[in-house]
């Protein structure tokens, strides 16, 4: 270390020898181990936080996708469940989940009974209870579906109640249940002795990315399939609108467009848009799309716009960067040999900023994706319980999203929608994660330096 | 490259969608964060049980919620705006201005407001005059108003904890706040003596604009931090308790059952809260909840009529029903509002 490069050197206070460092580089090098300090000291406390965040957010999580399952053979009897005997559907139909729930109910307790599982200590209502209220939902549409189950005896896979799955997976204890209204420490008793007897487990379920969401009665069934479905259909339409608008719009104002008072003013306003809140695009959607077109309501095809428009600014901004960053020389040497400036453009230009332009394109899906302020107001926040249908006429139909889902999961009093928000916000994270790794990977293989 | 393409297509993907009939099959609701997860529960079963599709229900509030029901007439406006707190005139003058004239009033049950404070910290046994003292901005002391001055619980009623006083209420814009400004807040205020010395004190020109004037004192709050208010759901102020554990929060009776591990409910006027106390009418802070249906849709939107029938069906809304079991103090008059929902009465004037 010198300081003989130094302008402001003070010569006549140099040491004899260079080795020995003098009061002035010392201080120097302290300010400069402060500031490393400084930096490792800002990074750790963002990696902390992430790290808590992470923690917090997997450790609540992953018990999402695990469920608690009880497995029952039930004979579907037809004296109950079709008592015409006609097979008729519309007969059939008379039939309601309340029907179906008693079914289950007398199976569960010849099971319980057959395996030598004492259930005097709780009512028969609170033995039923250990069970999902969607079993018999689930079991109703199975046989109407086929009604050749009747008279059959079927092993039949049904959810435990929110409760008793916490049990399994150590949310609720013995203690809680004697506190909570909703359980009760007899009742996970006779749940553990279904679990040693084989026909309680907790398995791995593929149905909280595949069902929709479910009332509060039923937190155990809530699944992200509507949501995962509304955001990929809005994020189809984003793709399919904000690329092309986008690109053509910076492509006029990089390449073409005159240098006036005009051009400027578009470009002070499309770098103000991009940082305009989310929630403004939202009334302007409400009032554009759904009072002045009228569009349907919670339906993505309105969330799809309204985040194309939050989404184009981005675009723009991320592509006519790329365009810059293409040297004169490609454009130069296009036109030289006779090129129009469309040709320079479309076979030159475009090409060498494609990976800039997918990059900037993804990362404001990504944007897209997470956002759910917008939505708020043009009634995609709701409880949608069907699916959507395949695009065009699905894109009418109401939807969910994905960040939607989790603000509204976090509302709900049952604690067991914690755990599902959590997986939610996992499934958000996968979803991102994944997005912006192929914009590192697209970066990365096409991008060309000059 | 194929920019123009892709637009092309994207135009025509809208102009095939917009073409597509626009004739909405569900239900659409909105409102009451309180009336949700029962509308929610109704829609589920609804959905389940009849060829319709399962309706669509969001939340947002009641206010919102009665404000969206009277933006006006067509498919892309809501149905049924659920509610926590009955329709104002204002709600009702709006809708009419935006040609919404018919409404149906519904009322599907009872909803008891309940003070909570974490389960491991002492028993709170409260009166409204014990909440308005210890929240009110100026309380009564010896024939005198003063500034609220009380730190502890015990300090208000020598009965109640040596605890520092701290609540969670909710925020102006929860259909909550009214009863527990109506029913704790005003209560107190006329219980303690201090209504009466604001009507003394009070320079309005004649005795309504006195009164009003003395509830309006009645319901300002301490605004040392003693009392805060919660804008967002019963989940927060969950949130909060958990990290004050001294701290008490007012909650919705449904979200307390549902939550009955960690949160031990208080007592008021030595009642505690229950279905059961809230239908005697002998637990006094509870509302009727509603809902609105906008009488011009019915028999446009498919399902709409079988929907609020359903909903106040005794399989869903009467006493043993799961509307009940999640909280719901069930109507004792449900059978005339049954008969009221299936002949289609529109609501009349308020009174």
């Amino acid at each position: 270390m010198t300081d003989a490069s130094m302008h402001d050197a003070a010569p006549q206070n140099r040491p004899a020898s260079l080795l020995t460092a003098d009061a002035r580089t010392r201080r120097r090098k302290a300010a400069e181990t402060r500031f490393r300090l400084m930096g490792v000291a800002a990074i750790s406390v963002g990696l902390l936080a992430l790290v808590f965040l992470l923690t917090s957010v997997l450790g609540n999580g992953f018990g999402a996708f695990r469920q608690t399952v009880v497995e029952i053979p039930i004979t579907l009897d037809e004296a109950v469940l079709d008592k015409s005997g006609t097979r008729d559907l519309e007969v059939m139909k008379k039939v309601t989940t309340i029907g179906y729930g008693k079914v289950i109910q007398k199976a569960l307790e010849a099971e319980l009974a057959n395996r030598g599982i004492d259930t005097s200590a709780v009512k028969a209502k609170d033995v039923m209870g250990l069970m999902s209220k969607e079993a018999a939902a689930d079991l109703r549409n199975m046989v109407l579906a086929d009604p050749s189950l009747l008279g059959q005896t079927i092993t039949f896979n049904a959810f435990a109640t929110s409760r008793v799955d916490g049990f399994f997976k150590g949310r609720v204890t013995m203690e809680s249940a004697k506190l909570d209204s909703n359980i009760s420490p007899e009742q996970l008793q006779i749940a553990q002795a279904m679990h040693d007897a084989g026909i309680i487990e907790t398995k791995w379920n593929w149905g909280f990315l595949t069902m929709s969401d479910s009332s509060e009665l039923r937190p155990e069934t809530a699944g992200l399939g509507v949501a995962i479905l509304g955001s990929a259909y809005m994020m189809i339409i984003v793709l399919v609108l904000s690329l092309p608008i986008g690109v053509a719009t910076s492509i006029y104002l990089e390449e073409m467009a005159p240098k006036n008072k005009w051009t400027d003013l578009i470009e002070v306003n499309i770098a103000n848009l991009a940082a305009v809140p989310s929630i403004v695009y939202g009334i302007l959607a409400l009032a554009l799309f759904i009072n002045f077109m009228g569009l349907p309501q919670s339906a993505p095809i309105v969330g799809g716009l309204v985040l194309t428009l939050m989404t184009l600014p981005t675009i723009i901004i991320a592509t006519r960067a790329a365009l810059k960053a293409v040297p004169p020389s490609i454009r130069d040497a296009a036109l030289g040999v006779g090129a129009s400036k469309m040709q320079s453009i479309f076979h030159h230009v475009l090409p060498l900023a494609m990976p800039g332009i997918l990059t900037g394109t993804i990362l404001g899906l990504a944007r897209a994706l997470g956002e759910s302020a917008p939505l708020l107001l043009i009634g995609m926040v709701a409880f949608v319980k069907d699916f959507p249908a395949a695009p065009p006429q699905g894109l009418m139909q109401p939807a969910t999203a994905l960040p939607v889902q989790v603000y509204q999961w976090t509302q709900r009093s049952d604690p067991a929608f914690v755990e599902r928000a959590s997986g939610a916000i996992i499934v958000l994270l996968v979803f991102l994660l994944l997005m912006n790794a192929v914009a590192i990977v697209l970066r990365r293989r096409f991008e060309r330096r000059w | 490259m194929s920019a123009m393409k892709l637009s092309a297509s994207a135009i025509a993907v809208i102009a095939a969608s917009a073409t597509v009939a626009m004739a909405r099959d569900n239900v659409q609701v909105a409102g009451s964060s309180t009336v949700l997860p029962y509308a929610t529960i109704v829609a589920e079963a609804f959905g389940e049980n009849f060829d319709f599709p399962t309706p669509v229900v969001e939340g947002g509030g009641s206010g919102a919620g009665r404000k969206k029901l009277c933006e006006g007439v067509g498919e892309n406006t809501i149905d049924i705006a659920n509610s926590s707190s009955r329709i104002k005139q204002s709600d009702i003058d709006l809708c009419k201005q935006n040609g919404v004239e018919e409404i149906m009033e519904v009322r599907i049950g009872y909803d008891g407001i309940v003070f909570a404070s974490d389960i491991a910290g002492p028993d709170f046994a409260l009166t409204p005059a014990d909440v308005y003292n210890a929240l009110g901005a100026n309380v009564a002391k010896d024939g005198a108003l003063v500034a609220n001055a009380a730190k502890n619980w015990a300090d208000v009623n020598a009965a109640l904890p040596a605890q520092a006083i701290l609540a969670f209420i909710p925020g102006t814009k929860h259909g909550t706040r009214e009863v527990f400004d109506v029913k704790l807040l005003e209560e107190g205020c006329k219980a303690t003596g201090a209504y009466d010395l604001f009507m003394a004190a009070s320079t309005g020109a004649d005795e309504d604009a006195k009164k009003k004037e003395s509830v309006e004192k009645c319901l300002e709050l301490r605004t040392d931090g003693a009392s805060v208010d919660i804008d967002g759901d019963y989940t927060e102020t969950l949130a909060r308790i958990a990290a004050n554990k001294t701290a008490v929060g007012v909650f919705g009776l449904s979200f307390y059952q549902n939550n009955t591990d960690k949160l031990k409910v208080a007592t008021i006027d030595g009642v505690v809260p229950s279905v059961e106390s809230i239908s005697k009418g002998e637990y006094p802070v509870s509302r009727p909840l509603y809902f609105y249906v906008k009488k011009a849709h019915l028999g446009v939107i498919p399902g709409l009529q079988e929907y609020i029938d359903f909903f106040v069906s005794d399989d869903m809304a009467g006493p043993d029903g799961p509307l009940a079991a999640y909280g719901l103090v069930s109507d004792p008059e449900l059978a005339a509002t049954q008969a009221a929902v299936a002949a289609g009465t529109p609501m009349g004037p308020l009174e």
